[in-house]
């Protein structure tokens, strides 16, 4: 059960090897025990997981009426704090929804609770997704299950640790600027950001809506490709849900790799990036080429653009969606205050951490009058032109390859005192979603201190198929993806 | 562009949050990093680029205008710090 990936576990649930119950148990056992240590989940309700195991079981034996068993029937799966759970509490990894319970279910928890998928608890994150090491938030930092002295990144932080250390097969996520690419790499496993509008953001806790995107975690791209299946669809109550028929994400995994044209920006190989990680890139790009792939060189010119972009246009969002957070319909309340508007800034000055109030000034300053066109309507005259530069790219290309973050994990508190240098970590994984574009990031092998390093795939609007595909292909000739954490080591306490 | 700590007090009332004389010297110092990293915006050229305000340039989806939840006031009020009657209960703002 330990090392299997979903696409096993579900065929031994198939063939009544094993019931949802003693693996629903075996990864809350391993919760328990790990928890302590690595600090990735901040929710979970052991009951209510094994009475939606004991559902799972009852269905795939064919009783009940919920329909048909399918591949994720019984399989637990872990959520990220952001996601709205009916009747258990949903934080964002922040003070102000401490004792938050949420009277819906996300789009996405509804989906897999129809796949009759079982509810593992709720990982930690960055406070309201703002973070590229998990230590924003307000339950304190997860910890890197390869090595405890260092961040697993963020800010899908706990859900990435959580799939590394065993303690759940697959996890959900959320992309705004790497927030699941970047942790996928850093802790060794697989995580997918869709195309902007295929999976729905309803009762996803807003951060920047022209960014935000939902996402599966994994061991493997096919284990990706089945959670993507259940999550991605159409759904009116998200204005920026794409109506498009449903796809089968896994339908490209046995493509044939001979000819495809995989674009290298130069960008992406260039002076700043840690030496090993290009080395392990390099090597995967190889393999591709081993197998009949055309390496190109291509320029996305305008990537160090990205971050500046990203730093205008994401708070700017964030202070507008962030304003909710008012002390009256939801969330935490000041004690002390005289009147009304003196209870908004003390209710929002307690309730949100120093990251998630430097991004809401920072937003609030660039869309004030006399600087708004100056910042943010420039920030989006460049954001297009970040765009264009993948536009002209896929017209030489299929798939671009690259790092996905410019070093492996760094140790707890080297950046946190610099927000431009925690920042810059994430130059890599921004520029995807400023576009709207799909990207994923998969383990393509190790740095000399045995931390892992992630191999970013991106494709044009829609690509995923082709994007599992080529890296489902990679995990089928390698074993990067079936390495995990040393076990003593893990178990070892701090 | 730099922000001064008053500069600063009054992004911050706009924001509704409150900063703290000890701690507006700090943030104001870390504000002015992130805005040394945005102002690399400045120097580019963008003459004649229409502005990109969402991911993918799609028509915003309308629906017939009918009513399509149920009442749940109860629920969403458990989830509200003080309410009373089905109302939410802030400090006075009319004497």
């Amino acid at each position: 059960m330990l090392n299997s990936t979903v696409s096993e576990l579900s065929a031994a649930l198939a063939a009544k090897q094993l019931s949802s119950v003693e693996l629903t148990r075996f990864f809350l056992d391993r919760i328990r025990g790990l928890n302590g240590k690595l600090n990735a989940f901040i929710t979970v309700d052991e009951k209510h997981s094994l009475a939606q195991a004991l559902v799972a079981d009852e269905r795939r034996a064919g009783k009940g009426n919920a329909g048909a068993a399918g591949p994720l029937t019984g399989i637990p799966i872990a959520h990220k704090d952001i996601f709205c759970t009916r009747g258990l509490r949903t934080t964002c990894g922040s003070r102000m929804l401490k004792e938050y319970v949420s009277p819906y279910d996300a789009h996405v928890i509804e989906r897999f609770a129809a796949a009759g998928a079982v509810q593992l608890g709720k990982t930690n994150m960055d406070e309201f997704a703002m973070g590229s090491s998990n230590e924003t938030s307000h339950f304190g930092p997860v910890r890197n299950p390869w090595d405890a002295a260092r961040v697993p990144g963020g800010s899908s932080g706990g859900s990435a640790a959580a799939v590394a250390a065993r303690m759940a097969p697959a996890a959900t996520g959320t992309d705004t600027g790497g927030s699941i690419r970047q942790p996928a790499a850093l802790t060794g496993v697989c995580g997918l950001k869709p195309t902007y509008g295929l999976v729905s953001r309803y009762g996803m806790i807003a951060f920047a809506s022209s960014l935000d995107q939902g996402g599966p975690i994994a061991r493997s791209a096919a284990d990706l490709a089945l959670l993507m299946n259940a999550m991605a669809g159409f759904d009116a109550r998200d204005s920026t849900s794409l109506e498009r028929p449903a796809e089968d994400y896994a339908r490209e995994l046995n493509m044939n790799l001979a000819g495809l044209r995989i674009g290298l920006p130069k960008e992406y190989f260039a002076e700043g990036v840690d030496a090993e990680v290009l080395a392990r890139v390099r090597e995967a790009v190889k393999w591709f080429e081993s197998q009949g792939a055309k390496a190109v060189e291509i320029s996305l010119p305008n990537t160090a653009l990205a971050v500046p972009v990203y730093y205008v246009v994401a708070p700017a969002e964030a202070s507008s969606n962030l304003s909710r957070f008012d002390g009256v319909r939801y969330g935490h309340r000041a004690k002390d205050y005289t009147d009304l508007a003196s209870m908004y800034r003390r209710t929002r000055a307690e309730g949100f951490g120093t990251e998630v109030k430097r991004r809401i000034l920072i937003g609030t300053y660039v869309l004030s009058h006399g600087y708004y066109d100056a910042y943010y309507l420039k920030a989006q005259k460049v954001r297009r032109l970040i765009a264009k530069d993948f536009a002209d790219a896929y017209a030489r290309c299929d798939l671009i390859m690259g790092p996905t973050s410019p070093s492996t994990a760094f140790v707890l508190g080297a950046k946190s005192d610099d927000p431009v240098q925690m920042y810059l970590n994430d130059i890599f994984t921004i520029p995807a979603p400023l576009a709207g574009l799909p990207g994923l990031s998969i383990p393509c092998g190790f740095d000399a201190k045995g931390l892992p390093v992630g191999l970013q795939i991106m494709g044009n609007y829609f690509a995923e198929a082709k994007m599992l595909g080529a890296a489902h292909r990679y995990q089928q000739a390698t074993d990067w993806h079936r390495r995990a954490p040393d076990e003593a080591r893990l178990q070892a306490p701090l | 562009m730099s922000l001064t700590p008053d500069q600063l007090q009054r992004i911050a009332l706009l924001a509704r949050i409150d900063v703290s004389a000890e701690e507006a010297q700090g943030v104001t110092e870390r504000l002015n990093r992130v805005l040394g990293l945005i102002d690399q915006l400045q120097a580019v050229d963008t003459q004649g680029i229409e502005p990109m305000s969402h991911a993918l340039d799609v028509v915003q989806r309308l629906r017939p205008d009918a009513v399509t939840e149920a009442d749940r006031r109860d629920d969403f009020q458990k989830t509200a710090p003080a309410v009373e009657q089905g109302l939410y209960l802030v400090p006075k703002v009319i004497e």
